[in-house]
């Protein structure tokens, strides 16, 4: 059954899109992007050469992946421009997965600086997929403002603590019209699944996978978890009840000690 | 740092086991450059203390030492206090720690200035200059000089680091601060290694009163500036470790390219030109890597067999990797 999505008119076969931080070398990432199955993975401008001879881009591009350029490490809109901008050029890109954060110790989204880039980033011809806080109300915002994909925080960047508000992003999901990737908190496969089964087109990961004990095996978990959970929620799971109901009724079991 | 655990990334097993054969010789390594220089390594025998600051840290310090002994190296976890026996002057927020006995250390600009006068002693002739190598006919041979002249030689070895420009080897940008501690207040008394909210910091303090703070790992291409950003995160690590660290003088920044390779294994041995051995692309472990890798190009220079752990370095497994797609 083919289940593609597509973000801005682009069609992607996974539903798994990947960072690439924290990975121990390059072969571990590359075999962990294989594994995963991934189109599309993000990559700090900050923290690369577009440039330099076998970096980062080198190995995305042999795993055959799609370069998503993000802002990481901004704290101002207009820091935030100006390394969009930069991505723009050096990866001749129009593509920016937006990230404003607030301080360093919680890495949460700024939401005044977040929307005032994402205004001005469609302005200028981006497409713009944002990394928001779990908040229905400003990811509805960042849609009207004409960002590509809303990207909700199940939990802080790095802090695997899996999706600590199903029931905004269930809310999130249900009122969207672009896409919904769920981005940032997985710690695990369950976690990739539950962004799924709520009704998520995506998940976005990178620790998780890079910084398991073995990555390629995580990866592989990942993809088979967000397959799972998308199967679950495309299927209809069955209401949830507080006593137990016998899947098979008490007719035509034998009778003893009858007359 | 001589860090052969510490620097261990799981699933990285021929690296160790190389890093743990250089360590096991690196004493006698040591003594024999000293004793044919007259002139001291900086080789101490101090080990290294690997501490968490917060909660996650050390959960995620004793998933790293649990991957170190299930390997049969020698880790002992330690309590916060009883870091802070070993090294008083630890933040009394460090929540815990593993002592690892045989991580030492050695300091590279006292070694290599020893290694430099040892090699003159045996004979060996220094050019610093810049240089290529000839290739005539798919075999190398020999050099040419920046000032135009030729050296002819049936084998080049070629171990410029990072500037080696071969193959698969590329620049990481790493930045490292040294301070100076007041003679005999010496904040730490062995290498300490921390992490920091997922973020690694090393502290190496010299007999002679130097503190090497480091480092950062950056994917940068040719960049040797230091900047703001990185001084600061250094600084503000390592001061929450030792808060001492904000009494002491600043004497240096500096920003160098390591050659990193894609595992992370040196590249040791012969590659697709002929009469070029390569030995480059020690990463971080440079230093430590520097007597095995020597004592390796001898052997390949004279057709002998390499042991197990430098065979595993062959250039060529990038290549039957590229067979193999």
């Amino acid at each position: 059954m083919s289940d593609d999505f597509s973000i801005a008119g682009q069609v992607f076969g996974s539903r798994l899109i990947t960072g690439t931080g924290g990975a121990a070398n390059h072969d571990v990432l590359e075999r962990a992007l294989r594994a995963s199955g991934t189109e599309l993975t993000t990559v700090a401008l900050r923290r690369v050469d577009p440039a330099a001879r076998g970096s980062l881009l080198e190995v995305l591009d042999r795993a055959g992946v799609q370069v998503l350029p993000n802002t990481a490490g901004c704290r101002t809109a207009r820091e935030a421009l100006l390394t969009a901008r930069l991505g723009r050029e050096a990866l001749g890109t129009d593509w920016v997965k937006l990230e404003v954060v607030a301080d360093e110790d919680t890495l949460l989204p700024d939401a005044v600086e977040l929307l005032e880039a994402a205004e001005q980033l469609v302005g200028d011809g981006f497409t713009v997929l944002a990394y928001t806080n779990d908040d229905p109300a400003l990811a509805l915002r960042l849609e009207r403002a004409g960002c590509a994909a809303v990207m909700p925080l199940g939990a802080p960047i790095g802090t695997g603590l899996g999706i600590l508000n199903p029931h905004n992003i269930a809310l999130i999901v249900e009122r969207a019209s672009v896409p919904v990737v769920l981005d940032a908190g997985v710690g695990t496969a369950s976690d990739a699944a539950l962004a799924m089964e709520l009704g998520c087109d995506a998940v976005l990961l990178a620790t998780a996978v890079t910084r398991a004990q073995n990555p390629e095996l995580m990866a592989t978990a990942m993809r088979h978890a967000v397959l799972a959970g998308r199967a679950a929620h495309l299927a209809g799971r069955i209401p949830q009840r507080a006593l137990a109901q016998a899947s098979s009724s008490w007719q035509g079991l034998a009778r003893f000690g009858a007359a | 740092m001589l860090a052969p655990v510490n620097e261990l990334r799981t699933g990285e097993d021929d690296l160790l086991a190389l890093c743990l054969l250089a360590a096991a010789g690196f004493a006698d390594f040591a003594a024999a450059v000293t004793s044919t220089s007259g002139l001291p390594t900086g080789y101490r025998e101090c080990g290294t203390l690997a501490v968490a600051l917060d909660a996650g840290d050390r959960a995620r310090l004793s998933q790293i030492r649990s991957a170190q002994q299930s390997l049969g190296l020698e880790v002992e976890g330690l309590t916060g206090r009883e870091c802070r026996v070993l090294e008083p002057l630890l933040d009394p927020g460090v929540c815990g720690g593993s002592l690892i006995r045989h991580d030492h250390q050695v300091d590279p600009r006292e070694l290599f200035s020893a290694l430099w006068t040892a090699g003159q002693r045996a004979g060996v002739e220094h050019v610093p200059q810049l240089g290529e190598v000839l290739v005539q006919d798919g075999c190398a041979t020999g050099v040419r000089l920046a000032d135009g002249t030729v050296r002819r030689a049936d084998l080049v070895v070629l171990a410029t680091g990072a500037a080696a420009g071969q193959g698969r080897v590329r620049p990481v940008k790493g930045q490292i601060l040294r301070l100076r501690m007041p003679k005999g207040e010496h904040v730490l008394q062995r290498t300490v290694r921390g992490l920091v909210r997922d973020r690694e910091v090393y502290l190496v303090p010299r007999e002679n009163g130097e503190l090497v703070v480091g480092a950062t790992s950056e994917d940068r291409g040719f960049d040797e500036r230091v900047t703001a950003g990185a001084v600061y995160e250094l600084l503000r690590d390592a001061q929450a470790l030792v808060p001492a660290v904000t009494e002491l003088e600043l004497v240096e920044t500096m920003a160098r390219c390591r050659p990193g390779s894609p595992d992370n294994l040196p590249l040791i041995g012969f590659g697709e030109v002929e009469g070029l051995l390569l030995a480059t692309g020690h990463h971080r472990n440079g230093v430590l890597l520097a007597a095995v890798t020597a004592e390796a190009v001898a052997t390949l220079a004279s057709g002998g067999t390499p042991s197990p752990e430098i065979a595993a370095c062959s250039p060529k497994r990038f290549q039957k990797a590229a067979e193999g797609e």
